[in-house]
């Protein structure tokens, strides 16, 4: 029996791990302390378990956990740890570099910086999706103090060089930091052997759950520090005040701990089925697979159907299977996804992409069905596709005069 | 956003779905939108030379659902109108019609300008002159 309706769109949120729920529900009704009650045993109990918790996160990236800053997810992170580091180094300079392709909660921040008077080089990528190093290297000025720069890709799941771009960091004497929420809980993630000063991930990627994420913060080689954005009681080392969340960050150990043990088990079989379905659709006449396969998350493919457009193409399958696309028609802007057209695609393949994002709980029954589906609405949309009829006659369509609106 | 019960009949099941011969004196051309917009849409009348009525009407469209049921309605709407009626085809019509959301008007005045589009065609064909059509404010 397949379940249905099949959710891949895991690089949006996973669902909760049975077993983090469970490890969760006690911190709600009998253990509801608030952590910063140092004087009663309700204080303790939620202490204890945000310090085991702290534990679980900071092994599954070869942290310590004092580095380990709890915020609300990862957008918080990243904010905290861009307008943290420009706030705390100011003295130093007012020069970040980053690139087109990050996700809007570091790119969304850089825009505040840039009008808050700091400036902002954003590095361009090959059309897999990878930045060049000799670009990044010579983007660096005198005044910069900060590279930022994702792990892996939300879009496409392209894996940025991190050992690399930290050596460079380093050469330069310049803070790296790496938004690792599609990374961490999926792929190794290692602070010390990727060298990275600070990191921003989130539980509800890896089966945790919503509302908890969490800053790496070094402390030593070099001692990172990041001026709080937010004033209050001064909690976690005076970095991010606010009570903490409490069942959110011992759901967040969990899902950490439960990633740590079954990823490579979970990776093995989950890029079998992410290639049996990449294969298969790329068999497709004119499908085309986007972002470098060879430095990539296993468990996305992100495929453009030409001559369909992505939102009519979801909505051929869309009550069974749960995709994303890159299309407009998708988001509020009107603009076709802007990470496709930074690695070079036309608006026409933007709108023709859709993302598969497969999980823990993923089967080849699934998979197969998807495979089924997706093939069919493409051959059902395409047989009433102008754009289709007229790549089949062998007409230039970048000869023919549109109608721009 | 969820689609109405019409959107996703005409886009399971549209009607009219086709070419028609463009060579032909009697058959007006619309090709309106662009693939970089996200919407492309064909839409193509027969005019009976004696009666002067659309005996037939064709779509292809690239695009979200609501963009392949508006031209699938247009069709549907056209075939037995004379030209003149069916230039009175309003892009709000189709909206009512289709319980289209306010994010999707734009589909609705594509349609509309298909039509108009392919009346043009056929006038020109003719040896009438195209008629000017302001431009539409939605897009």
């Amino acid at each position: 029996m397949i379940k249905f309706p099949i959710y891949l769109d895991h690089n949006a949120t996973t669902p909760c791990d049975p077993r983090v729920v469970d490890a969760m529900i006690p911190y709600f009704t009998d253990n509801f302390g608030n952590a910063a009650s140092r004087n009663h045993p309700f204080g303790w109990a939620a202490e204890e378990a945000v310090d085991y918790a702290r534990e679980q996160v900071a092994k599954l990236i070869g942290a310590d956990p004092k580095e380990i800053i709890f915020t609300s997810g990862a957008t918080e992170a990243d904010n905290l740890a861009i307008k943290g580091v420009y706030d705390m180094y100011a003295s130093k300079g007012n020069h970040i570099i980053t690139v087109t392709t990050e996700h809007k909660a570091v790119l969304d921040t850089c825009k505040h910086i840039e009008k808050s008077g700091g400036e902002v080089t954003y590095l361009t990528v090959a059309p897999d999706g990878l930045i060049n190093l000799q670009e990044l290297e010579a983007a660096i000025k005198p005044t910069t103090i900060l590279i930022a720069i994702m792990y892996a890709n939300n879009e496409v799941g392209v894996i940025q060089p991190v050992k690399e771009i930290s050596a460079i960091a380093r050469k330069h004497g310049i803070l790296f930091f790496s938004d690792a929420t599609q990374a961490v809980g999926k792929i190794p993630v290692d602070v010390n052997k990727d060298g990275l000063d600070l990191a921003a991930f989130s539980a509800h990627k890896m089966y945790g759950p919503k509302g908890v994420g969490a800053l790496y913060v070094r402390r030593k080689n070099p001692r990172v520090k990041v001026t709080s954005q937010m004033d209050g009681g001064g909690h976690e080392r005076g970095m991010r005040s606010g009570t903490l969340n409490v069942p959110g960050i011992v759901g967040f150990g969990k899902a950490c701990e439960l990633c740590m043990q079954d990823m490579e088990s979970d990776n093995a079989r989950i890029s079998k089925l992410r290639d049996k379905l990449e294969n298969a659709l790329s068999k497709l006449e004119e499908s085309y697979v986007n972002g470098s396969k060879e430095h990539r998350l296993p468990q996305v493919s992100n495929i453009s159907f030409k001559y369909v457009e992505g939102e009519g193409l979801m909505m051929g399958f869309n009550k069974d299977i749960a995709v994303s696309s890159g299309s407009a028609c998708t988001s509020a802007s009107l603009e076709p996804s802007y990470v496709l057209k930074a690695l070079g695609l036309g608006d026409d393949l933007a709108h023709s992409s859709l993302r598969f994002g497969l999980g823990r709980f993923t089967t080849e029954e699934q998979i197969d069905y998807t495979i089924a589906q997706v093939s069919k609405t493409v051959t059902h949309l395409r047989e009433m596709s102008p754009l289709w009829e007229m790549f089949k006659e062998g007409m230039d369509m970048d000869k023919i005069e549109w109608a721009h609106h | 956003m969820a689609y109405s019960d019409k959107v996703i009949d005409h886009y399971s099941n549209p009607k009219n779905v086709g070419t028609l011969d463009k060579s032909k004196k009697n058959v007006g051309t619309g090709l309106v939108g662009a693939p970089e917009c996200g919407d492309v849409m064909r839409l193509q009348i027969e005019v009976d030379d004696a009666t002067g009525l659309i005996k037939d009407a064709k779509f292809k469209t690239f695009g979200c659902g609501s963009a392949i049921a508006s031209s699938s309605l247009a069709t549907e709407w056209l075939k037995g109108k004379s030209v003149d009626e069916a230039l009175a085809i309003d892009n709000m019509d189709i909206v009512e019609e289709l319980n289209l959301p306010p994010v999707k008007i734009h589909c609705s005045v594509l349609a509309e300008d298909a039509i108009k589009a392919a009346i043009n065609d056929y006038r020109t064909k003719n040896n009438m002159e195209a008629i000017k059509f302001e431009t539409s404010a939605v897009h």
